[in-house]
């Protein structure tokens, strides 16, 4: 009897480590592969590797050109898709309460988010690119990223506006203020914090992106950075996927110091937003 | 005057929110119109039968099954990799972990999935491929086998995230009546709080795997460009996301059989994607309250 405890108790405890070292895997598997990444690529980060433009030559490559893409991406990607994400939020959360039309916007809401990235490219080509002939622009591809990470600032609209109480409302209403003053001096306000931390969530997924990028006809070459809303354009992931698919090894330490300049940016936007959350948190207790 | 701003107001809101209906109308009818055009030129038939792909050779065959296996195969090795890693973190943090254990370990996991997916490629081709063969010394230089590893790593913290919240959302009173019973939390847990979980732990794994199925940039960097009915992990594949990149990075004449290629592939890809969302989205529905 006292053996089965034993037994018992003893796998209890192995799977307590078992778990901590499943928790580790990623992670370690992550830092190995960053830790990797620097090893090749740290030394060929300098002035001249971000000023450059792109070039036959790796050591001769630079990242310009893909970072102002990338900039003017995500840029462009925010005007578009900020207004439209939160208005539709508000609208969804303070309008639409429980109308068939909401029931409907939100079911397909959550099915657009489960889209893959690149069916969003096969839309945009199709609709922006040959339709409406904006080309394989800046403009064609921020309308694409936009669409894309619409779900993602819903989201966090709807919910961080679920988080303002009733009573915060009900007291403008008794002020006298109508439904959009209400929204526009309180709600909003008072949600702001959650919704910027989803906006740069969703940014920072699409300053990532090159599959959607790519079907929109973005190019792997472009030998001079956009200057308007209507030039080519390439982005630093899609920069990236050229130098790694090039057999010289030169371009394999382009590729890593590309990516190093690229999680910066990434991890850095998760941070300003992880920040932003914590901070809201704490502020607003009702 | 307030009235009437608060009118265009609402309708600009309204506007906005049907935008996104807007998109799938617009998503649905590009695919479906683009793919038609293709089917009156290619015998849907011969698309689900044959076992050849081949648009872009001299000699055409259009058999999508290559590219549905190789989509398959990599994203049953990543679902390999993450179901049981993503299930043992899910169990460990809502059953083991301190409460400051969890609150740091949860954000530190997003971060895998907050990494680009081209970076991800970049590990399977230089990092995981090179470390393979080692062990197997007639693996290919692009196989399933890394890219569906890597994939995996990146989609842990779908299933485990999802899955915590359903365990979690078990009631106490139950983990209560098996500690009662002398059981260990391990049995608790595999006797009592994962089967409660269950459909919840299904709903996180069926979205992981839509996830890896939609996964592009990893497949096309790691997986090759090869359309291959196979089941060995071993060697190249080209999945139905790799094809569309592929056909786009080339110069394909618009209004051409090649050109609509890439649709046909996009609805097959879309349809799966939207069947493995539709079955997730019924269960949650269907399970949510039972505990309530």
């Amino acid at each position: 009897m006292s053996r089965i405890i034993k037994i018992n108790r003893l796998k209890n405890s192995g799977f307590q480590v078992l778990g901590i070292i499943g928790t580790l895997i990623g992670l370690v598997l992550l830092a190995i592969f960053i830790g990797d990444i620097l090893m090749d690529g740290l030394t060929r980060i300098d002035w001249d590797f971000i000023t450059s433009l792109p070039s036959r030559f790796p050591e001769k490559s630079g990242i310009f050109t893909a970072m102002m893409g990338s900039i003017w991406i995500l840029l462009m990607t925010a005007i578009i898709s900020f207004p439209i994400g939160i208005g539709a939020g508000i609208y969804l959360e303070e309008y639409a309460t429980k109308s068939r039309l909401s029931k409907i916007l939100e079911i397909n809401i959550s099915n657009l988010a489960g889209v893959p990235s690149i069916i969003y490219g096969l839309l945009g080509l199709e609709v922006f690119v040959r339709i409406l002939h904006f080309g394989s622009s800046l403009l064609s591809g921020s309308l694409t990223l936009a669409l894309l990470i619409l779900p993602i600032i819903i989201v966090a609209t709807r919910e961080s506006i679920k988080a303002v109480p009733q009573s915060i409302r009900d007291a403008s209403y008794a002020l006298g203020a109508s439904k959009w003053q209400t929204i526009q001096h309180q709600v909003i306000p008072a949600s702001f914090g959650g919704i910027m931390t989803g906006v740069i969530l969703a940014l920072s997924r699409a300053v990532g992106e090159a599959a959607p990028l790519i079907v929109v006809g973005a190019l792997a070459y472009v030998p001079f950075a956009p200057k308007t809303p209507m030039d080519d354009f390439s982005v630093m992931p899609i920069q990236i996927f050229n130098w790694i698919s090039r057999p010289q090894h030169g371009f394999i330490e382009n590729a890593a110091a590309a990516i190093i300049i690229l999680l910066i940016i990434t991890f850095g936007m998760n941070a300003i937003a992880i920040y932003l959350r914590s901070r809201w948190q704490k502020r607003i207790s009702w | 005057m307030i009235r009437k701003k608060e009118f265009v107001i609402e309708k600009f809101l309204q506007l906005s929110a049907i935008i996104t209906i807007l998109t799938t109308i617009g998503i649905v009818l590009v695919l479906t119109i683009e793919a038609f055009k293709f089917f009156t030129e290619v015998s849907i038939i011969d698309f689900f039968t044959k076992t050849d792909w081949t648009p872009l050779f001299s000699k055409k065959q259009y058999g999508i099954l290559p590219l549905l296996s190789g989509t398959l195969l990599t994203s049953f090795i990543a679902i390999l990799i993450a179901l049981p890693i993503g299930l043992v973190i899910a169990i460990y943090l809502s059953e083991y972990a301190p409460r400051r254990v969890r609150n740091f370990v949860k954000p530190a996991l997003e971060l895998l999935a907050a990494v680009p997916t081209v970076v991800y490629g970049f590990f399977a081709l230089m990092v995981v491929t090179p470390f393979l063969q080692t062990i197997i010394p007639g693996m290919s230089g692009f196989n399933s086998l890394s890219a569906g590893f890597v994939m995996g790593i990146m989609i842990i913290p779908i299933v485990s995230s999802l899955s915590e919240d359903a365990l979690n959302a078990v009631p106490m009173s139950l983990r209560e009546a098996s500690y009662g019973m002398g059981s260990t939390k391990l049995q608790t847990a595999r006797r009592v709080v994962v089967p409660a979980a269950s459909s919840g732990i299904v709903v996180s794994v069926i979205l992981a795997i839509s996830r890896a199925v939609g996964e592009t940039m990893i497949v096309a960097i790691a997986a090759g460009q090869q359309p291959r009915l196979t089941i060995n992990p071993l060697v190249p594949v080209e999945t139905l996301t790799t094809y569309i990149v592929q056909v786009s990075l080339g110069d394909v004449a618009h209004n051409s059989v090649e050109y609509r290629t890439i649709f046909a592939a996009g609805i097959t890809l879309f349809m799966f994607t939207f069947a493995l969302n539709t079955v997730s989205h019924w269960l949650k529905n269907k399970y949510r309250e039972r505990y309530e």
